[in-house]
């Protein structure tokens, strides 16, 4: 059946950013100044955002025989997902800039990477789900490897796309299998045909184990990590600063469909290996992250301990921990943005500010920065007033609500260690001297206000959480059938 | 057993023995060579699943295209297979003990009736399943097919921006700066006096 033309209305947000990322590739053949990709860009990614207030339906709505699904929890990632880039690429244009990478297939591949997350997003059937991953991976790893002089940046390319494409591997296997058993790739009639009961339920757990672990990959879980610090470490800071902001809300819609809308039948399996990866995770990343001096590096292996707090949040089943996993993913989107954020800003000609010792004396330096950078760090470690407490609260509020006091108790101790490598940078940069050489960033105030924002935006949504989190449990609670 | 049986399972003993020579073999060229092989197997285990369409893609797209140009790659680099194969037998037992685990835990959960399927009824002779692959390609997948043409511009758009090298010592010239060139702007004539060059030590 022709889909109707209701549906390419469903689908105009994604039509509209696909349209814009053509024309940012094709501008750059006939304009010779830089700024026009960069303003088309913001144009279009803003352009998109008002798209996806604007088609909203507040009801969840399929389309594309089944392929596409817009639903309030949908849009509000989708919304949060281009704000998110938006900010990204503010952040990252004087270190483009400066690095001759400010161009028209640099940003193209970021909006088609947008794109991808947007697919992901709004699916509802294992092809667009596959598709809108691979679309987004395969920007990445161009992204990551789009420094071409630095060895290291290919390295970390080359990692990033073997293990990138083994774990895409492991979750088409997955589903293949879980195919083979419902026959059908349409995650509701899964659910379906999985709530009447299969013929075989070690077929079942065989396949999701494998999804699990392609899953896994993709949000960075441990045991599945080991490219998260390489190529956070190898990647341009512009490049890191985007792969470890919009795509985390994406892997979070991504492990929603696939195990809450297509398999919570099958939620007693699935529980047992995600609270394994949990705890995996907040153990391996508190504790690696300690080593780290490289300030990239550690804040890998910080993500690497807040998907295990995502997680736990999901494996919960319970609507309470769904919307505390979103409301998870939406601060810690807005505190990575921060950390990395200010990474790139600190950036100059030549030298990524990516050690811990550049941050030295940086409250003697310029104490704004440094008071935003303290914020995001305490924000991270989990204290109050910020957006990062309740965040840890609100999921550890779900797990105990469950049943699951012990799981509680570890993610509580493991926060505790976590918390030493975050106030180990506030420490540096407030009672340790100033390193020789001084990093002063003399540019972009465009950049820096919007630091100051999202900084603030820590700060407010940590003393007024309630906004938020109302909008993550109603749109999440709307959104599942 | 009947025909189609005795064809499946001698097509399948072709397709795994030349999976091996491609894992096993020391010339590279043998390896892309069994390669052709496999692929063309796998077209015909296909065809015997009334899938046409796929097993006419695979031969023409993999083994007329892709693997052509892989050959010529092959060919055109020298490439050391004993470096990269350096280590191969010291790591075989746990590899080989691994792999043979999972073989073994595959075959246990995976046999063919924990899926429940029935073969389907054969269709008639003038059914074609190209035609049907196109209809539900442009109407019930379109979105999908969309997709996968987006995900072709990326990789185009990539391939491109990561080997493009503008290089400084590239000798090409700008055709509108060249058409806007002047006599006066092309040529300066200057007076000179003659002078006896340096005889430097090196010349010498």
């Amino acid at each position: 059946m022709t889909p109707p033309s209701s549906d390419f209305v469903t689908a105009l947000p994604e039509i509209g950013l696909l349209t814009v990322a053509c024309v940012v590739l094709l501008v750059e053949a006939y304009s010779q100044s830089r700024m026009v990709a960069y303003l088309l860009t913001l144009t279009g990614l803003l352009l998109t955002s008002a798209l996806v207030v604007v088609s909203g339906a507040g009801v969840p709505m399929l389309a594309f025989n089944g392929l596409y699904i817009d639903d309030p929890m949908g849009e509000v990632l989708k919304l949060l997902t281009c704000l998110s880039a938006i900010a990204a690429v503010i952040y990252s244009r004087q270190f483009l800039d400066d690095r001759k990478m400010l161009s028209g297939d640099y940003l193209g591949l970021l909006l088609f990477a947008v794109l991808g997350m947007l697919v992901m997003i709004s699916a509802s059937h294992f092809l667009s789900l596959y598709l809108g991953l691979e679309l987004l991976s395969l920007s990445l790893y161009a992204m990551v490897a789009m420094e071409r002089d630095s060895a290291r940046a290919t390295e970390a390319a080359m990692k990033y796309f073997v293990l990138g494409a083994l774990a895409s591997g492991l979750l088409l296997y997955g589903m293949s299998l879980i195919y083979g058993l419902t026959g059908s790739l349409e995650l509701s009639k899964i659910a379906e045909s999985l709530h009447y009961g299969v013929k075989s339920e070690v077929v079942l757990v065989f396949g999701l184990v494998f999804i699990v672990a392609g899953l896994g990959f993709k949000l960075g879980a441990a045991p599945f990590h080991m490219w998260a610090p390489d190529v956070y470490h190898g990647a341009p800071a512009a490049v890191t600063l985007f792969i470890g902001t919009a795509p985390k809300l994406a892997a979070f819609a991504f492990a929603m469909r696939l195990l809450v809308d297509g398999l919570q039948p099958a939620h007693g399996d699935w529980q047992q290996m995600l609270a394994v990866m949990a705890v995996a995770s907040l153990a391996i990343g508190n504790i690696a992250a300690i080593a780290q001096t490289n300030i990239k590096r550690m804040l890998a292996y910080s993500t690497i301990s807040h998907m295990g707090f995502l997680l736990l949040g999901m494996m919960t089943g319970s609507l309470a921990g769904y919307s505390a996993a979103m409301f998870y993913s939406v601060s810690y989107v807005l505190m990575s943005l921060g950390g990395f954020g200010m990474v790139t800003y600190l950036s100059r000609v030549g030298v990524e500010a990516e050690n811990l010792d550049d941050f030295k004396g940086l409250n003697a330096r310029h104490p704004w920065l440094a008071a935003i950078m303290a914020m995001v760090m305490m924000s991270m470690a989990g204290l109050p007033p910020f957006v990062g407490f309740y965040a840890k609260l609100s999921v550890l509020q779900a797990l105990i609500g469950a049943g699951w006091i012990s799981l509680a108790v570890v993610a509580v101790l493991f926060s505790l260690i976590g918390a030493f490598y975050y106030l180990r940078v506030v420490r540096i940069m407030y009672f340790d001297a100033p390193a020789v050489e001084d990093t002063t960033p003399t540019h972009a105030s465009d950049a820096a206000m919007l630091l100051s924002a999202n900084g603030l935006a820590i700060l407010v949504l940590g003393i007024l959480p309630q906004s938020l989190m109302t909008l993550c449990a109603l749109s999440v609670q709307m959104s599942l059938r | 057993m009947d025909f189609p049986s005795i064809v499946f399972y001698f097509l399948s003993a072709i397709l795994l023995l030349s999976g091996l020579r491609v894992v096993t073999a020391k010339n590279p060229v043998h390896a892309a060579l069994a390669l052709v092989l496999a692929f063309f197997t796998a077209a015909g285990i296909w065809i015997l699943l009334e899938a046409e369409f796929l097993a006419i893609t695979l031969v023409l797209v993999y083994v007329g295209a892709v693997m052509v140009l892989f050959i010529f790659v092959v060919m055109m680099l020298d490439i050391n297979i004993e470096e990269m194969r350096k280590g191969f037998w010291s790591h075989l037992p746990l590899a080989g003990l691994v792999a043979g685990l999972m073989v073994a835990e595959m075959v246990m959960v995976l046999g063919g009736d924990r899926f429940g399927l029935t073969a389907p009824a054969a269709k008639a002779a003038d059914y074609s399943n190209t035609k049907e692959l196109g209809l539900l390609l442009y109407t019930d997948y379109v979105y999908a097919f969309e997709l996968a043409a987006v995900i072709l511009l990326v990789a185009i758009v990539a391939a491109i921006a990561l080997t493009l090298r503008r290089k400084h010592s590239r000798k090409i010239v700008d055709p509108g700066w060249q058409s806007r060139q002047t006599a006066t702007g092309r040529i300066r004539m200057v007076n000179m006096k003659p002078q006896h060059p340096e005889v430097k030590e090196d010349d010498a």
